[in-house]
């Protein structure tokens, strides 16, 4: 491989003083100093999320304040790195949502595992997961980074609901087309 | 012995590709055997043939002959013999083959019959799917999807019916979800014998229901949930437990008598979460019984030993064999083997060499108990074939060990080597118990674990591999389906150390090189190994042991003794 030698031109006066360069820098910074600031006060200020963000997964209750996942196990199926775990359960009679049949009695998601893909929420048949809009997760052990039904329902509240599918379900069988 | 005969084949067409298959096969089969699917909800190739679904409609013809000379009619476009078509779909599973039969099963007719079929089956199916337990093998789901017409237009309300209807101890019925194919109720009429279910009402208003006063608890209810091409029948011990499709299907075999019907044991990450049957059509055809699909909560019982004792006190394996091995030496020429019909073909085989290196004399138990004449037999011991074909026995075991009891209480055995055999369960009392040192090698606690000097826990049939030797002397193997419990071991490699603990040869402990020390000095495994049995199993050669007085009766492809002699034996 040949070896090209460069001959460095030399500096003039008003380079070798520095001055120009200063004050060019400070003429930058004295043009930004009046204008308002483009950061933000994190974590005092939080910035707007944009509709479609896919923040932490969460499970959502329909406005009755039923839990609308059913526990088919889907979103667990579909998660690319595994980090959704569900135990199903049926929906003890007398509860006044038997009709729904199953409901989970344990719902994981590792946030460690979690890359944010939002399969889960796609796959979802019953709409009962979403990735809001919550971003910061953090904690100081494995086990805290875990969130367990009661934080993900804590995490999701109320979204509304355009179908109402099982409450229909129900009107249909207490007035509809039974014999 | 009288070579079975050779069944008449017929040639039939299907989809241009010509076909010979036996007589009497109907156009579902044939189809199959050519590699086209016809789908169907009712017909199932082990019940009666009913055609009420209607999903299996297919267009058929036959090649024209002249009415008045019976000469063959040929079509001057193809220069072949011209087919008469019916003008109207026929179905596939009431319809036998015939010669020349012609079959279309992809024409524009036929794809519109599927499509109104699927269209007026979804009617009044309920959006279940995602609390729905067939969810994943739902013939509904599978059609719909292959064959259906992809979107609805039904704008009506949908029939209501019973949810949660039980019908007997372990299934439910979902009766929104029911499609009336009636494969429960032929099933309960001709392989159950228990006539207990039956349509009601007519129209859309058709229910299934069991008999006023009556239950479906028969012992083979839970084929009824295997046979439902949808959700209507479920397992209440399955039910919303875990979907199908994160389990894993392990193929075994039903220990719970000598029938040794095959299964497919269903885990996941360790866990079983059920048991249902495979299909052979030289043991089980497509059944088992409901009492077998419960031995898997055996694995994960409270009772289950998890750590090998000597004297009482937790020890390791290795102190524990140690122990064993100076028991057998402070009492050289005083131990009993007491071996086990439910150790595996390979385990006996050890039994076998522990007995010939000990000197000791072995004993098995029978276990006795009612045969249904269907799937489970009399004798409750999965292989006690198996000890006869590896030596370990010559003659057939006795419920009771009164020869032992008598040796024990004249002092002449001291120690016996218990293989999973509750020796108190067999006729012991606590006191010859307490007069001998027990080697005990089991999976459960019980009153000879309590008393044994040295407990070694091993394995559920779940937890290895291995073969057994059924009533057919039908040889079959199990695989392992889940990990070995914490604090357990295998019991080849348990025997395998016993055996060299007591001065004998060192064996080999993994089924592949054992195989080659069993096909050496077993005549009857001849040439056979682990690896190359079929998963149907291999039938072996029973004229040793013909003379035996085997205790079971007449099962479902099973014949005692003089008329297992004409049956020509299947494959």
């Amino acid at each position: 491989m040949a070896v090209i030698t460069l001959q460095r031109k030399p500096l003039t006066f008003a380079e070798r003083t520095y001055v120009p360069q200063i004050l060019s820098g400070l003429r930058t910074t004295f043009k930004r100093l009046w204008r308002p600031a483009e950061t933000l006060e994190y974590p005092e200020e939080r910035p707007a999320i944009p509709p479609g963000y896919r923040g932490v997964p969460t499970l959502v209750r329909d406005p009755n304040g039923r839990e609308k996942c059913v526990s088919c196990q889907l979103c667990e199926f579909v998660c690319p790195p595994k980090a959704i775990r569900i135990t199903p359960g049926a929906v003890p009679e007398g509860s006044g949502r038997e009709h729904v049949e199953k409901a989970p009695s344990a719902f994981d998601i590792d946030m460690l595992r979690c890359i944010y893909c939002g399969l889960c929420q796609e796959v979802c048949p019953e709409e009962a997961i979403f990735l809001q809009n919550q971003y910061s997760m953090s904690g100081y052990t494995r086990e805290e980074m875990v969130n367990h039904k009661d934080r993900l329902y804590e995490l999701g509240g109320t979204l509304p609901d355009a179908h109402h599918k099982w409450d229909k379900k129900q009107a249909a069988a207490e007035h509809g087309n039974a014999h | 012995m009288i070579a079975p005969a050779k069944p008449e084949l017929v040639t039939v067409n299907i989809d241009g590709r010509e076909v010979a298959v036996p007589k009497g096969t109907n156009v579902i089969e044939a189809a199959r055997q050519a590699g086209v699917d016809v789908p169907h909800f009712c017909y199932h190739s082990k019940l009666s043939v009913v055609g009420n679904c209607r999903m299996c409609l297919v267009e058929m013809g036959l090649p024209t002959v002249d009415p008045a000379t019976k000469a063959p009619v040929m079509d001057p476009a193809t220069g072949k013999q011209k087919i008469n078509w019916i003008p109207r779909p026929q179905i596939g599973c009431a319809t036998n083959a015939t010669p020349g039969l012609h079959i279309r099963t992809q024409t524009p007719q036929v794809k519109d019959c599927r499509e109104g079929v699927m269209e007026f089956l979804l009617i009044n199916h309920p959006l279940d799917c995602p609390i729905c337990d067939q969810a994943g093998e739902c013939k509904l789901q599978e059609q719909s999807t292959g064959y259906g017409r992809g979107y609805s237009r039904f704008i009506e309300q949908k029939n209501v019916k019973p949810k949660r209807t039980l019908l007997g101890p372990r299934v439910m019925l979902d009766d929104e979800r029911c499609i009336l194919c009636s494969r429960c109720i032929r099933f309960s009429n001709e392989i159950a014998k228990d006539d207990v279910l039956g349509f009601i009402d007519r129209g859309s208003y058709s229910t299934l229901a069991c008999y006023p006063g009556k239950k479906l608890e028969n012992n083979y209810s839970l084929n009824t949930v295997d046979i439902c091409p949808v959700g209507a029948l479920t397992s209440t011990d399955f039910r919303f437990k875990m979907r199908v499709w994160f389990l894993k299907q392990t193929n075994s075999l039903d220990t719970e008598s000598s029938v040794g019907a095959n299964t497919v044991v269903w885990s996941r990450e360790g866990a079983i979460y059920r048991i249902t049957p495979r299909q052979n059509d030289g043991v089980n055809d497509t059944w088992m019984a409901d009492s077998g699909r419960e031995l898997y909560k055996q694995v994960a019982a409270a009772d289950r030993l998890a750590a090998a004792k000597v004297s009482g006190a937790d020890s390791t394996l290795d102190a524990a064999i140690t122990a064993a091995g100076d028991l057998f030496k402070s009492s050289a020429g005083a131990v009993a083997v007491v071996g086990s019909g439910r150790s595996s073909v390979e385990e006996q085989f050890l039994t076998r060499k522990l007995a010939t290196v000990l000197q000791a004399p072995v004993s098995l138990v029978s276990r006795v108990g009612k045969g249904d004449g269907i799937l489970v037999s009399a004798d409750r011991n999965p292989n006690v074939r198996g000890a006869l074909v590896t030596g370990l026995i010559n003659a057939l075991p006795a419920p009771k060990l009164t020869d032992l009891a008598v040796a024990i209480d004249a002092g002449k055995v001291r120690t016996v080597v218990a293989v999973g055999e509750d020796l108190a369960a067999a006729g012991l009392t606590a006191a010859q118990l307490a007069k001998i040192a027990i080697v005990y090698l089991g999976t459960h606690a019980n009153t000879t674990s309590a008393a044994a000097r040295i407990v070694l826990p091993s394995l559920t049939v779940f937890e290895k591999n291995g073969t057994l030797v059924n009533q057919q002397f039908r040889l079959q193997k199990f695989q392992q389906a889940v990990p070995a419990a914490i604090g357990t071991t295998d019991d080849l490699v348990i025997l395998s150390r016993l055996v060299a603990a007591a001065g004998g040869p060192t064996l080999p402990v993994d089924l592949t090189a054992l195989w080659k020390v069993l096909a050496a000095e077993v005549s009857a495994l001849g040439p056979m190994s682990f690896a190359s049995l079929p998963e149907t199993g291999l039938l072996l050669d029973a004229t040793p042991w013909a003379a035996l007085p085997f205790i079971e009766g007449e099962s479902l492809h099973y014949q005692p003794s003089s008329a297992k002699a004409t049956e020509g034996r299947p494959a």
